[in-house]
């Protein structure tokens, strides 16, 4: 089974099989030319522009690209290069032939790359056009659904669509019912007709039914496109002339049991089913840059961290499924992450901090959503301050040593960037989470930032689960972790999510939310996945045998 | 609304259309939208001409074959449906075993619906590539058939329209207006399939579409013919007929170029190509270009060579394989395989598919062996004047878009070559530039009754039993 192989999400468009990047400032055109015969895995091919993680893996690293290596580009346009094709969404077959493990982590991996698309145009002024130049459906949708706006070639024949209800018994994976209604409002029975019309819906009828803004003939359509991409990127403020940033690849061993980055390593103990991440904050003399960052450039700290903690992230969700709880562990002096801090929000308004201080933010929101239990390890030596901090918040407990009057007691910060720079799907802090917007308690906490807390400080403010002495704290960490993995991983990462998502809603925790609890649910349902299932049987010929059964 | 049309005799048909309301209120919206699409669309500058024409009255042998001279513009484009079989089953399929549909069933209304329009579409769009060569005619007997095909096509438009108004309500009028509004060729606004946008710009290219294009119009009809939806299956019967004279045009219009090429190679004592354009005939090796292009064009149409949809329309039960009925096996074909093509290591192999999965390959090969027999009769002509050269139809590989085979450089013998050999040979495999231009040349009206152009023999019989020298166009 697809468990033995093992996904890399690290590529760079030298490598690319599907995407082609072109830049003509300050538009960049991204254009699917899906090669089908180029599957991640063996077993389907990748016709009319589908998709596969693979696929998707470029899309991520293009987008990154055009964040940091081309601040010229205002407005991307994200089209197709086939003919009349413009994506088919996920590949059926692909979907078909996988285990449900694949299936959702895929479907995670493509969520938070369209909203990689949206965080990009609400917080770094990248404005994102689709140019729908032919048959788009199902996922293909949803990918246009993520931009800012939605352009259709009106050749009588292109159509968009969402053919998942009618033709495979399935919902669309990556937020296509929600931004239907909640972003694009359409309204509610329309969008029923429209989901449930396998052909879709071209032409004026889309416009009208407000499933685009706008649609053009073939022989102005590519204009059409420009001259609206170019009014978008007005609205922008990336500059013109600065100096790019080339992203340079993680330098990621992998030995066995341990994953090592220059500033990351994973430990993993498989008898334990844990995974020990630890992150490192450099001495000095690497902190140094810190201030020079357009120097700096792709060698800058705070963009390398982000660079290997996604990769991380992505490599043990994607190719260590069983270890469950992941223990979070830091590295390195509080000073010298008070101070990358505040570099980092003094000069929040240049465009290359602004990208990694975004690029951060999203790969904690990784963290939000993973399915693993997250602990943090607040130890001798860890630096949990601000932006390090923020890892602490992400996690669903954090154990803190206290060691009252000692010189090596752990102490953790805040910074002011634990106050909204680094926002979660919800819109809010984590502090603001963790508090339910409590403001007497966060006023009380800003007048903490800059100062370091000890433990029993810090449990007495709530900004830690628990504050073990020496005595109790090897024990008892040693018990909770092996309590946590006993227990059910399923029930786990239901629980896990509610709690973590407990503050407002916006769109993207709809999309999420409804995604782990319909659409995971559907997914599994014989209805879908069985001998006979929709899913199973597309493409057959055969008929999808339903249990008629409303539940 | 005026009541006092009468419809029967306006329309001719045999769906009691005068007893039909919604019928009526769909057609007479879209009857003047047609009206205007010939006259924009149909033929050029004909609105004037008598032409000879057949006219089908009724779907007895009697009542489809009623000449007289017609203007075009009042034509009597009728609905006809084959009659029907008492106690109808679908044969084949999921449902195979139950009665046929008699309404749409509400599971299979999109695929039906896009077998229909991909179908309907067709038809305008051939009238629409044919519209100029009407000024270039070599006769006007040969004036009078494309005229016949013409109307006849529009005829097939009204067969499918017929089914979209009857049967899928406001959907079935949206695309009934839509198949009035598509252009052969016209960038902003093509019709569905390629082949369909492509010019026929010339005689030579009219017979070969008539021949090869119009053939895949008759596999696509028989396989509509067996559907479920009982229908399609009758409308798509009573099309064939009229279909088979289109074919019988296109190939006794080639086998007459060549009976004129042979002639004047037999007077000359030649084959060089260049004398014999000179003498004013297209030489051989044209014509076999001519026959690579639209040949490999027309054997795409039949669509990818694996394909999910065709799976789906064949186990749905809404279109079958040729000749579904007398194929010896389940009519199930959940346990078949099917040979298709693909390049592997440099060589063109083939391998199994589900054959559900493969049923476009199933009619493509039903088209080519159909197509071998039409030019094994054109090799006759050769034979009797004495003349070795023989046309061959180019492998299946060959000048392929569509499918496993679309993006693979194969020689007209199935040899895989490279770019560099494809670009040096194109020439000598497909009409170039010149080759057209030469065509093109020839070309002129010739208006008398009895006269023919120099590059084509006349034909062994008239139409209808009229003489070679009737006036089958009057030209007031």
């Amino acid at each position: 089974m697809q468990e033995s192989y093992q996904v890399d999400y690290q590529t760079d468009p030298s490598k690319y099989q599907h995407w082609r990047i072109a830049i003509e400032a300050p538009i960049a055109y991204l254009s699917a030319d899906v090669n089908e015969n180029a599957g991640l895995r063996p077993g389907y091919k990748l016709k009319l522009n589908s998709y596969d993680l693979g696929v998707d893996i470029e899309l991520n690293d293009a987008l990154n690209r055009i964040r940091f290596e081309h601040p010229e580009v205002r407005t991307v346009i994200i089209t197709s290069a086939k003919d009349r094709v413009f994506c088919s969404g996920a590949n059926i077959f692909m979907l078909g032939s996988s285990s449900h493990a694949w299936k959702v982590n895929f479907c995670k991996f493509t969520n938070e790359t369209r909203n990689g698309i949206e965080d990009s145009s609400a917080n770094s002024g990248l404005k994102f056009i689709a140019a729908i130049n032919g048959v788009c459906a199902g996922g293909g949708y949803e990918l246009a659904l993520a931009c800012d706006e939605i352009i259709l070639i009106d050749d009588r024949s292109s159509a968009v669509s969402l053919p998942e209800v009618p033709l495979l018994g399935v919902l669309p994976g990556t937020g296509g019912l929600t931004r239907l209604t909640d972003k694009r409002r359409v309204r509610h029975d329309l969008a029923d007709i429209f989901c449930t019309t396998a052909e879709g819906i071209r032409g004026q009828k889309a416009k009208d039914w407000r499933l685009v803004d706008d649609i053009a003939k073939p022989a102005v359509f590519d204009a059409r496109v420009r001259d609206r991409a170019l009014e978008l990127s007005e609205l922008s403020d990336r500059p013109a002339n600065a100096r790019p940033v080339l992203l340079k690849p993680v330098e990621r061993e992998e030995t066995g049991n341990e994953i090592r980055y220059q500033h990351v390593s994973v430990e993993i103990d498989r008898k334990a089913r844990t995974a020990s991440f630890t992150i490192s904050m450099p001495t000095e003399a690497t902190a140094a840059n810190l201030e020079d960052f357009e120097e700096a450039g792709a060698h800058w700290y705070p963009l390398r961290l982000a660079q290997e903690l996604d990769d991380a992230i992505l490599w043990m969700r994607t190719n260590e499924l069983e270890m469950g709880v992941w223990l979070i562990n830091t590295r390195g002096d509080i000073e010298s992450v008070l101070s990358m801090d505040r570099i980092l929000l003094e000069n929040q308004d240049h465009w290359f901090v602004r990208e990694t201080i975004g690029y951060l933010r999203r790969v904690f929101g990784r963290l939000d959503v993973s399915s693993r239990s997250l602990f943090a390890i607040i130890d001798e030596g860890s630096c949990f301050a601000g932006s390090f901090f923020e890892l602490a918040l992400t996690c669903d407990r954090s154990y803190h040593l206290s060691l009252p009057g000692e010189d090596s007691a752990p102490n953790i910060a805040l910074s002011e960037i634990n106050f909204g720079a680094l926002s979660m799907l919800t819109g809010e802090s984590r502090l603001v989470r963790r508090f339910y917007g409590h403001s007497n308690t966060l006023d009380l906490l800003k007048e903490k930032v800059g100062r370091a807390i000890d433990a029993d400080s810090a449990y007495e403010l709530g900004l830690v689960t628990i504050n073990p002495d020496e005595l109790d704290w090897e024990d008892e960490i040693r018990i909770a972790i092996e309590e946590r993995v006993s227990m059910s991983p399923d029930a786990l990462t239901g629980m896990e999510s509610n709690l973590r998502f407990n503050g407002q809603e916006t769109m993207l925790t709809r999309i999420f939310g409804r995604l782990t609890a319909w659409q995971n649910w559907i997914f599994q349902r014989p209805n879908a996945t069985g001998e006979s299932g929709s899913l199973k049987v597309y493409g057959s010929g055969e008929k999808a045998k339903f249990d008629w059964d409303r539940v | 609304m005026t009541t006092s049309i009468n419809y029967n005799e306006k329309i001719p048909n045999n769906v009691n259309l005068s007893e039909d309301r919604a019928l009526r209120r769909a057609l007479e919206h879209w009857q003047p939208n047609y009206l205007n699409w010939w006259k924009e669309m149909g033929p050029d500058g004909t609105g004037n001409y008598d032409v000879y024409l057949r006219t089908a009255i009724s779907v007895d042998p009697k009542g489809w074959a009623n000449y007289d001279y017609v203007k075009m513009p009042s034509y009597r484009w009728g609905i006809f449906l084959s009659p029907p079989e008492q106690d109808r089953k679908i044969h084949f399929g999921d449902h195979k075993g139950e009665d046929a549909w008699q309404t749409v069933p509400g599971e299979h209304r999109a695929n039906l619906r896009r077998i229909i329009v991909t179908q309907g579409d067709t038809e305008p769009a051939s009238v629409e590539q044919q519209r100029h060569l009407g000024h270039t005619a070599p006769s006007l007997y040969d004036l009078r058939n494309i005229f016949q095909i013409n109307v006849e096509e529009g005829r097939h438009l009204w067969a499918m329209v017929y089914l979209l108004h009857k049967y899928f309500g406001r959907d079935g009028r949206e695309e009934g207006e839509a198949l009035l509004e598509r252009r052969s060729g016209e960038e902003d606004n093509p019709r569905i399939l390629q082949a369909f946008n492509e010019k026929t710009p010339d005689w030579l290219a009219f017979f070969m579409f008539t021949y090869f294009t119009d053939r895949d119009g008759k596999f696509q009809l028989c396989a509509l013919a067996e559907s479920g939806f009982d229908p399609l299956s009758r409308t798509t019967r009573f099309m064939l007929t009229e279909e088979a004279h289109h074919m019988f045009i296109g190939e006794s219009g080639v086998s007459r170029i060549l009976q004129r090429t042979c002639q004047v190679m037999n007077q000359l004592k030649t084959d060089d190509p260049h004398t014999l354009r000179e003498n004013g005939v297209i030489d051989l090796d044209t014509v076999q270009r001519y026959l690579n292009f639209h040949y490999s064009v027309t054997i795409d149409l039949f669509g990818a060579d694996e394909s999910s949809n065709a799976a789906i329309f064949y186990s749905s039960g809404l279109k079958g394989r040729f000749e579904e009925s007398k194929q010896d096996d389940d009519h199930r074909l959940r346990e078949d395989w099917y040979g298709v093509l693909e390049v592997r290591a440099g060589k063109l192999v083939e391998r199994e598919v589900p054959k559900l999965n493969a049923l476009n390959e199933v009619l493509r090969d039903n088209f080519i062996a159909d197509s071998i027999r039409g030019v094994k009769r054109w090799n006759r002509v050769m034979e009797k004047a004495g003349i070795p050269f023989r046309l061959e139809l180019p492998h299946k590989a060959f000048n392929r878009k569509i499918g496993s085979l679309a993006g693979v450089r194969i020689s007209p013998t199935g040899k895989v070559i490279t770019e560099a050999t494809w670009n040096a040979e194109i020439d000598n495999w497909l009409p170039s530039v010149s080759d057209r231009a030469f065509v093109a040349n020839l070309m002129g009206r010739v208006a008398e009754p009895g006269q023919f152009a120099n590059w084509i023999a006349p034909p062994a019989f008239g139409v209808n039993g009229q003489p070679a020298n009737f006036q089958y166009v009057r030209f007031d």
